[in-house]
């Protein structure tokens, strides 16, 4: 046993690197938010890339230390402290049992992802330890966590002396930003929006819904017009993916998004931009849409993992 | 054929065969699907067919995008050589109307017919299984006959039992999951489409054919 659940006031839920190898039973992938906190939570904890983490958004949570354990936090929008000092995000720290772990939620940013040495356990099903909130399975029990449950951990790769401190540099991170410009692929359906549609979703300003979920970011902005058919036979998505319904308002596939849809796709965002849109926060950050190949795209994102890689210093002891 | 591979986003690829719902295309869609899921490439993550197309999500850190369609193209040469598979039959039992076909009645007055005839109708063809989608387990199965074609309710329902029989457009399906759901309700079955206990958690796979079968 390593945490306890003490308050749990928003949806703290466990989620590994995704579910896949269903999507085409209509299993969505769930999985983080943000995957490049998620991944940079793992690589502070020592754990392999696809260990499961607790994702916490929407509110407050407290843990409290059941044995000495090392966890790590990455994120944007929460504020850390661990039994009586307050700690920034971005690295991984020593905890002792009896031990309390705050995290509590800021203005800024929707998620943070903790980390355990040695990984969350939790048993798998269809193969991924991630939470399917509608499905009903997955994580522990199938639900965001409530007060009271216990999170166990595996054994950790090294000694918690050697994991504890480590931390992230600042040149790892991605420019996260209330104030965002986002890469986008275009297509495959943009035949289906007028000139002058996407030219407004090229240039216009657009802002999160308050509506928004695991399942899907509403946009709300400039309306898009369709050039005449609203829908199309069902076709797979990816998360990232923004479909336009007849409203004209653009919604952005999330994490436990279907894994097919009906409505033409405008654009899908690229993935090393996919974390920094998941940290918009609703009614509060602005998004601008660019324009970007699948090659720059598949360039920023092998960069931007590398340095992750890369960036880790370990602690001085 | 010259099928349109292109990108979806950075890390999938959208193969597509047709515009339109058709048993032939779709049958090339569940040969090529399972022609990639055999030859089972460093980098591919998984498909997922629908009705004409193919989606195919790869890891980007592995594979750049000319390499996708460079492999792509060879799967698709080498499809149309092989030869597809004969699909597996289920038989699915239905207790036609009732309280969770409640809309088998609605239905036959819409389509000026009797109910009986339309239990007949539905019951008599045999199905394929287009695509698996919005929730897990969940069958787009047709094509259905032009004479039960009805519209999707104007306002789903919030609730709609797992198991219960539906139908939209040139379209039938089975509510695999406790969900809500748009579609006209004409029956129930037993069997479970989404099962974890299971060794088999799915009861279809996306080219199954299906024979419902009339238990009432």
């Amino acid at each position: 046993m390593s945490l306890e659940v003490i308050e749990a006031n928003g949806l703290a839920t466990i989620q590994d690197a995704g579910r896949i190898d269903w999507r085409r039973f209509g299993v969505p992938t769930s999985g983080p938010m943000d995957m490049f906190a998620f991944r940079a939570a793992n690589a502070l904890a020592g754990n392999t890339a696809t260990s499961a983490v607790i994702e916490i958004g929407l509110g407050d949570i407290i843990f409290r230390a059941l044995r000495d354990c090392v966890i790590s936090v990455a994120g944007v929008g929460y504020a850390l402290s661990i039994y009586i000092w307050d700690f920034p995000l971005w690295s991984s720290y020593y905890v002792r049992s009896g031990w309390t772990i705050r995290l509590n939620k800021l203005d800024t940013g929707m998620w943070a992802y903790l980390a355990i040495a040695g990984g969350v356990q939790a048993q798998p099903i269809l193969g991924s330890r991630s939470t399917y909130l509608r499905g009903h399975f997955g994580g522990l029990n199938g639900t965001q966590l409530q007060v009271g449950d216990i999170l166990r951990s595996e054994t950790p790769s090294r000694s918690l002396n050697e994991l504890a401190a480590r931390s992230l540099s600042a040149e790892a991170l991605p420019a996260y930003s209330d104030n965002l410009v986002v890469d986008v692929i275009l297509g495959p359906q943009e035949k289906y929006f007028t000139n002058e549609s996407m030219s407004t979703f090229m240039e216009q300003e657009y802002s999160v819904s308050a509506t928004s979920d695991r399942m899907g970011y509403r946009l709300e902005g400039a309306k898009l017009t369709h050039r005449n058919k609203v829908e199309l036979i069902s076709e797979g998505m990816a998360m990232g993916t923004i479909q336009v319904p007849s409203s004209g308002q653009p919604i952005v596939m999330m994490a436990d998004c279907p894994t097919t849809g009906g409505y033409p796709k405008i654009a899908t965002i690229a993935s090393a931009d996919l974390p920094l849109f998941a940290q918009c926060v609703p009614n509060k950050s602005r998004i601008r849409f660019q324009e970007t190949s699948v090659a720059k795209a598949q360039k920023k994102y092998r960069m931007l993992i590398n340095k992750l890689n890369e960036g880790i210093v370990e602690s001085d002891s | 054929m010259n099928p349109g591979i292109v990108p979806l986003g950075d890390s999938s690829v959208l193969i597509k065969l047709g515009d339109e719902i058709d048993l032939i295309i779709n049958r090339r869609i569940h040969a090529l699907a399972n022609l990639i899921i055999t030859s089972s490439v460093k980098g591919v993550v998984e498909v997922v067919p629908a009705y004409a197309t193919l989606i195919v999500h790869y890891d980007p850190l592995l594979l750049s995008f000319t390499q996708m369609k460079a492999y792509l193209r060879m799967q698709i040469s080498q499809m149309e050589e092989s030869e597809s598979r004969k699909p597996r039959r289920i038989e699915v039992p239905v207790r036609y109307g009732g309280e969770l076909g409640r809309d088998l009645e609605f239905v036959a007055s819409h389509c000026g017919l009797h109910v009986e005839d339309v239990i007949r109708i539905h019951s008599e063809k045999i199905y394929t299984v287009y695509m698996m989608g919005f929730t897990p387990g969940y069958p787009y199965m047709g094509k259905l006959d032009d004479r039960l074609s009805m519209p999707r309710l104007e306002i789903p329902r919030t609730h709609v039992p797992a198991g219960t029989v539906a139908i939209a457009g040139s379209q039938t399906g089975i509510y695999s999951i406790e969900s809500p759901g748009g579609w006209q309700l004409i029956g129930w079955t037993p069997l479970k489409l989404f099962d974890l206990e299971s060794k088999s958690p799915f009861l279809f796979s996306p080219g199954d054919e299906v024979k419902f079968i009339v238990e009432n």
